[in-house]
């Protein structure tokens, strides 16, 4: 086992473990954390089986199948930040509605209900 | 209270509008018997006590949702309320309020579902900034390319809508410059719409936030979330 290798086992499963550890004690929420572990795991897979990542870089036209693994770290990075991007719009969403059904309920828990004449009309 | 037909509401956005607020509600309320609402944007001024004090209904928003968002919580309000008619008009006294009736018109008439006040139909004194005159003329051009309507004035906030396109706005309203996005809504609800000339003038503080850059990235947002708008699906 060469340094690079050990290495890369080392990092992902070291992370694997972390993301696994932050949803165990709830600080990352389940349906965040699928994207991360299948990344990592897909890394540390290919990371143990070298014979798998060199047919894989070879089928794909990779020449150096180290910069494979590289290709599929960024794929899922990119995958995840859309994730985010898509969940951040949701959130921006609903923030909006709720803010907007917050000043309907207090103009309705003052003025009683709304479609009535302002004060002083 | 019974809500007749046809009863229309005034709807003002308002973000730090202290000082021209309270006398554009006034003079709605001296002119018109409609009711008028405020919706304040997350203002950290006194907007919303002068608009009140004023007589004008004041939905304050928690936090600043921007111009689509504050007018949408007006169509909301008018929507719950049983208002048939919103008449939106900016909040820092660029609008003639003599020309609401003008607006309100068509509507009341029944001969459109939306009624828009262009700045440049008839006599005007209205001169732009460089970069808005160029952003207006660009708008005009891509909403006349694809929903055919004649439009002069893209971008103008003072319109008036009847109760379909309330209820529809309630649930779909673009967030910035969201008349330009309105027009693809309106042309896909095979919406009637008419132009009538109004006055606008220019900001009395001279202080339009749109530089060069803003207005690049503003069109090419809008002019995005325009085109997605003709494709999207509404549920």
């Amino acid at each position: 086992m060469n340094r690079v290798t050990f290495f890369s086992i080392c990092a992902s499963a070291g992370f694997l473990l972390y993301i696994l550890e932050m949803v165990r004690r709830r600080k990352l929420r389940e349906e965040y954390s699928i994207l991360w572990l299948f990344g990592s795991a897909v890394i540390l897979i290919l990371s143990l089986k070298k014979d798998w990542l060199d047919t894989l870089a070879h089928a794909v036209g990779v020449v150096y199948p180290p910069s494979f693994l590289f290709l599929v770290g960024i794929l899922f990075i990119l995958l995840i930040l859309i994730h985010f991007s898509i969940a951040i719009s949701k959130l921006h969403l609903m923030n909006k509605k709720m803010a907007q059904e917050i000043a309907l309920m207090k103009e309705k828990a003052v003025h009683g209900t709304s479609g009535d004449p302002p004060i002083g009309s | 209270m019974e809500i007749q037909p046809d009863t229309p509401i005034v709807i003002i956005p308002a973000y730090q509008e202290e000082r021209s607020i309270g006398g554009l509600v006034r003079s709605i309320r001296e002119r018109y018997p409609h009711d008028v609402l405020v919706v304040n944007d997350g203002s950290t001024d006194r907007t919303s006590e002068t608009a009140r004090e004023a007589g004008a209904i004041v939905l304050d928003l928690p936090c600043n949702l921007g111009i689509g968002g504050a007018v949408q919580t007006g169509f909301l309000y008018a929507r719950d309320g049983g208002y048939d008619v919103v008449v939106r008009i900016d909040g820092d006294g660029q609008h003639e309020v003599e020309d609401i009736s003008r607006v309100l018109e068509p509507i009341l008439a029944g001969r459109a579902d939306a009624v828009i006040g262009s700045r440049f139909l008839g006599e005007t004194e209205y001169r732009g900034s460089i970069p808005r005159i160029f952003g207006i003329r660009f708008f005009r051009f891509l909403v006349n390319m694809t929903t055919g309507y004649r439009v002069t004035d893209p971008t103008s906030g003072f319109f008036a809508i009847n109760r379909r396109l309330i209820e529809f706005y309630s649930d779909h309203y673009p967030s910035d410059y969201p008349e330009v996005d309105a027009y693809i809504l309106m042309h896909r609800l095979k919406a009637r719409t008419v132009e009538v000339p109004v006055r606008m003038y220019d900001r009395a503080e001279g202080k339009s936030s749109i530089t060069a850059f803003r207005a690049v990235y503003y069109m090419v947002k809008v002019t995005l979330s325009y085109l997605i708008n003709r494709i999207r699906r509404f549920g």
